[in-house]
């Protein structure tokens, strides 16, 4: 990389060039990522705001800017200035620790995730870069189930036991959906999964099963609707939330949006060819916009911030759309299908990888 | 321009005012005989019949009416199921007891009423009517609060719609209103419902949860205390009367014109039915009929507001299923349903549109044009919100088989409405009473099998389609001609125009401004059909200007008093949803 920014690369001459590599180069890429992603993550609030006017035919917030564009920057400023209110009865170092546990972990992730083409806009290209998001995302939960429990409230305890109770039924089927993928392209690798896809076909065909296993999963482990239970506002109020208020709700809520988007991104990556437009090597593969250079680079991003994008206008769409599971239907759900279908669907790939290999031999 | 209403400038010359003489109901001496053979048939000793009144009427004795109850339920010939009502009435100083306690029963088979009155007094308890009519728990519960009758054998009576602060009964003539009771959170009641059956092998804790009364999924002020073992209820208990606006008590100090605008607070989301609910209880007593021209308008937006009570009780239900964008979609057309009241009247959510004796003003013009468009834009509506809920296999498996309550429970705790309707019972006041003339249109009483939310909420689906079939061939029929007020200057206000130009008018003004109606003495009562059920209005008169009684028999508060029993053995989640496809609304039920 020193080669497409030799200017900027000179001003670290002094220091050592695996320092450069390892250190440097991508502490500043996660800051300017993090950046972005914090952006992203705000604007998202208010397109998911706006959507969901779209669809239940009423405005959304208008007022903050022209079309209400600066609503996003509007909001985090209001949590601010906000009261911070701490319950008499919550276990106050158990209740500051909560919000800040699942918005680490969220943000973390993002350092193993490729954004385009690499090595540009890859931070890290990790070789089991997919198990280490696994490991990372599963650790979000414990925010949520000692928030429920520190805030001394009822409602909110149900809400982190539905919660506890839900994401660890849910990270079965999400690890053992992606068990298929795995398998067809040998790597845990990231840039090596999308790698295997533009020589190929998107994952999406030959694991249709898993894909979809994926997309419910993964929309079950944010707690979006239809799976919302831990904050169901009907039921439980505001869930594990409820008695959090100004930044450290803005963190529950960061947090869960962070990993909206960050699971967006894996199922682009895992399922839909990351930042490529290609089918067997032919087409906008990752060499030809390496070639492009800057251009082909930028495409790369955009193609993929596009795929990402329309994931997360799925989420809306799906919540616009579905009513709430009740919980048992939810576990049933869990343990009853989905899990015996990725169990199925691991073994039918399988056995179509053996015999294709043992006919190709 | 509106049609002008009466008031010639010739002096009246219709009958004098009816101040103090006795009500004479419409077909008094077939009410009577049939009262003479009920009484026949129940052939007891301590069972008076009282001629002359709107419904077969009995003075039973104290002791005895339970027994009396009983044998009017289950006599083959009469099965009189339905407790409908049950309310005290004082009259302090009065010889054979300063308290009556009224109910009211129906028969599904006869289609026919039935009232009971018993007296008491302070110190002489009556006995409970809970072994034969559960529907009356609430109701007693409410008369011991109200006047402190006390009921023996109530397994739970205590206060219901005020605090457990409040000294006194405040709907005893003697009650000084000027009072005030503090209720502190320390003295609020501790509510432990009471878990009959928690199951040896549970691996949970019983957690008690309190959901309201500031709840998201209350919508208002309903206070429901669960016992929980993990997500399922295995105890529940509620508690209303956060929303107790002393409908009945300040009724009693306003004249009959001044309490139309409280009955908009009963149920707001469809108050043109309690406008006209209580504007023709009022004309009964009075023996007028409003013009035909203002009962068309009733009737119609009547039945507008029908679908815009169901459209807000389905959408707030699936809202609290997690359902966001039915909730919009279903309040678009009640938003539209709202801008054609506004048009008649200026207001919408609390319209006060009726008065005694018609309508304040005329419908604009366009009136049926713009009815016309609404009931060509609604069935889309009503489709759109079908197809999103119906073919939703989410929806499917939250509401069948959730919340469900038998017929015969249904009937014992005297549902109505919608909710009976769910159980496969075809009562419908519109047929079975009609009035304003629903009798000349051609509709159907949807019903479904089950009583649970999926049911409940089919028929109110097909109950907006029946409106709309209703609405399309009263919009056929047109607007008939005329005035929209009675011609009676003892009843409706003279315009204003003659008012301030002819000396007649100005006194006829002044006099009902200062004196009101004063209808003659007796009681009446008189039932539609609202949006929950059965909404009826039991008025007693002494001849003066304010209404001695006003008795509010509201269709929530008999639905409410099963709920607690109807969501144990199921989620918080369940319960939820069958709270809201009941549809209660507090300002009816805590009056």
């Amino acid at each position: 990389m020193s080669a497409t920014l030799p200017v900027v690369a000179s001003l670290f001459g002094s220091i050592p060039e695996p320092m450069v590599q390892w250190v440097v180069w991508p502490t500043i890429k996660f800051v300017i990522a993090f950046a972005i992603i914090m952006g992203i993550v705000a604007f998202t609030t208010l397109v998911e705001r706006r959507v969901l006017g779209f669809m239940q035919a009423r405005l959304g917030p208008n007022r903050v800017g022209p079309q209400g564009i600066l609503q996003f920057v509007a909001d985090p400023i209001k949590l601010l200035l906000k009261e911070d209110i701490v319950p008499a009865g919550a276990q106050k170092a158990a209740y500051f620790i909560a919000p800040m546990l699942p918005i680490i972990p969220a943000f973390l992730v993002f350092c193993l995730i490729p954004f385009g083409p690499p090595p540009t806009f890859a931070i890290t290209d990790v070789n089991v870069g997919l198990l280490l998001i696994l490991a990372l995302t599963s650790t979000g939960v414990y925010g949520i189930i000692l928030g429920g429990w520190a805030s001394n409230n009822k409602f909110s305890l149900l809400g982190g036991l539905r919660s506890a109770a839900q994401m660890v039924s849910y990270e079965v089927p999400f690890g053992l959906s992606i068990v298929g993928v795995l398998m067809l392209s040998g790597s845990l690798s990231l840039v090596e999964i999308v790698h295997r896809q533009e020589l190929g076909v998107w994952n999406v065909l030959p694991q249709l099963v898993g894909c979809f296993i994926f997309l419910v999963a993964m929309t079950a482990e944010v707690n979006r609707a239809p799976f919302d239970l831990p904050e169901a506002e009907s039921e439980l109020v505001a869930g594990f939330h409820t008695e959090y208020s100004g930044m450290k709700f803005a963190f529950f809520f960061l947090a869960e949006y962070a990993s909206m988007l960050v699971n967006a991104c894996l199922i682009v990556i895992l399922f839909f060819g990351g930042w490529t437009l290609a089918i067997a090597g032919k087409g906008l593969t990752t060499e030809t916009m390496q070639t492009m250079g800057w251009l082909g680079l930028s495409l790369g991003f955009l193609i993929f911030a596009a795929k990402v994008a329309f994931f997360m206008i799925l989420y809306i769409w799906f919540r616009g759309t579905f009513p709430r599971y009740r919980f048992d239907q939810l576990m049933e759900l869990g343990w009853k299908w989905m899990i015996p279908l990725a169990l199925v669907n691991i073994v039918v790939t399988g056995i179509v990888i053996l015999l294709v290999r043992n006919g190709g031999a | 321009m509106s049609t002008p209403t009466r008031f010639s400038s010739m002096p009246y010359t219709g009958p004098a005012p009816t101040n103090r003489s006795p009500y004479i109901p419409k077909g008094v001496d077939a009410i009577d005989k049939r009262g003479e053979e009920i009484e026949a048939k129940i052939a007891a000793p301590y069972v008076t019949s009282v001629p002359g009144q709107d419904l077969p009427t009995f003075i039973v004795e104290r002791e005895k009416i339970v027994e009396v109850l009983r044998k009017l339920k289950e006599d083959t010939e009469l099965r009189f199921e339905l407790p409908v009502d049950l309310f005290g009435v004082d009259y302090p100083r009065r010889p054979e007891g300063r308290f009556d306690v009224v109910y009211q029963l129906y028969s599904f088979k006869n289609n026919e009423r039935v009232r009971l009155v018993v007296h008491t007094d302070e110190d002489k308890a009556v006995p409970s009517s809970l072994p034969v009519f559960q529907g009356f728990d609430w109701f007693e519960r409410e008369a011991w609060d109200m006047y402190g009758i006390k009921f023996d054998g109530h397994y739970n009576l205590r206060r219901i719609l005020t605090h457990e602060m409040f000294q006194g009964h405040a709907l005893r003539k003697d009650y000084d209103p000027a009072q005030r009771w503090l209720l502190t959170e320390k003295d609020v009641a501790k509510i432990v419902p009471v878990v009959e059956h928690h199951p040896e092998d549970s691996d949970f804790e019983q957690v008690t949860l309190n959901l309201g009364p500031s709840h998201p999924a209350t919508h208002g002020t309903l206070r429901i205390v669960v016992t929980l073992d993990g997500e399922r209820i295995i105890g529940a208990d509620t508690e209303i009367g956060y929303l107790h606006r002393c409908f009945e008590k300040m009724s009693e100090t306003h004249t009959y014109q001044q309490v139309i605008p409280f009955t908009d607070r009963l149920n707001y989301c469809s108050a043109i039915i309690n406008n006209v609910g209580y504007c023709m209880a009022v004309e009964k007593l009075l023996g007028i009929e409003a013009p035909p021209r203002a009962q068309y308008i009733r009737l119609v937006l009547s039945e507008f507001m029908r679908i815009a009570d169901h459209l807000v009780c389905i959408a707030t239900n699936v809202l609290d299923m997690g359902a966001l964008t039915n909730f919009w979609y279903l309040f678009q057309p009640r938003e539209e349903i709202y801008q054609l009241v506004e048009a008649c009247c200026g207001a919408r959510l609390l319209p006060t549109y009726t008065r005694v004796g018609g309508l304040s003003v005329d419908a604009p013009a366009n009136f049926l044009d713009m009815a016309k468009t609404l009931v060509k834009k609604l069935p889309k509506h009503i489709d759109d919100a079908e197809k999103l809920l119906l073919r939703n296999r989410i929806f499917l498996q939250r509401v069948e088989g959730v919340g469900a309550i038998t017929r015969e429970s249904a009937i014992n705790h005297g549902y109505t409405g919608p909710c009976l309707r769910a159980t496969g019972v075809a009562y419908d006041v519109r047929k079975a009473h009609p009035y304003m003339g629903y009798e000349t249109y051609d509709f159907d009483i949807p019903v479904a099998e089950g009583g649970d939310t999926l049911a409940r909420t089919l028929v109110r689906l097909e109950e907006m389609r029946q409106s709309l079939r209703i609405l399309r061939q009263a919009i056929d029929r047109g607007l008939p001609a005329g005035p929209v007020i009675v011609d009676d200057p003892y009843v409706a206000l003279p315009p204003k125009e003659k008012v301030y130009n002819e000396m007649e008018s100005l006194i006829y003004h002044f006099k009902l401004i200062m004196h009101g109606i004063q209808p003659p003495v007796g009681e009446t009562y008189f039932q539609v059909e609202g949006g929950n059920g059965e909404l009826g209005f039991h008025l007693v008169s002494d001849g003066s200007k304010n209404p001695y009684r006003v008795r509010v028999r509201p269709p929530c508060f008999a639905v409410y008093q099963a709920f607690r029993k109807m969501i144990v053995g199921q989620t918080i989640a369940d319960a939820i949803a069958t709270l809201g496809s009941l549809n209660i609304i507090a300002g009816e039920l805590d009056r």
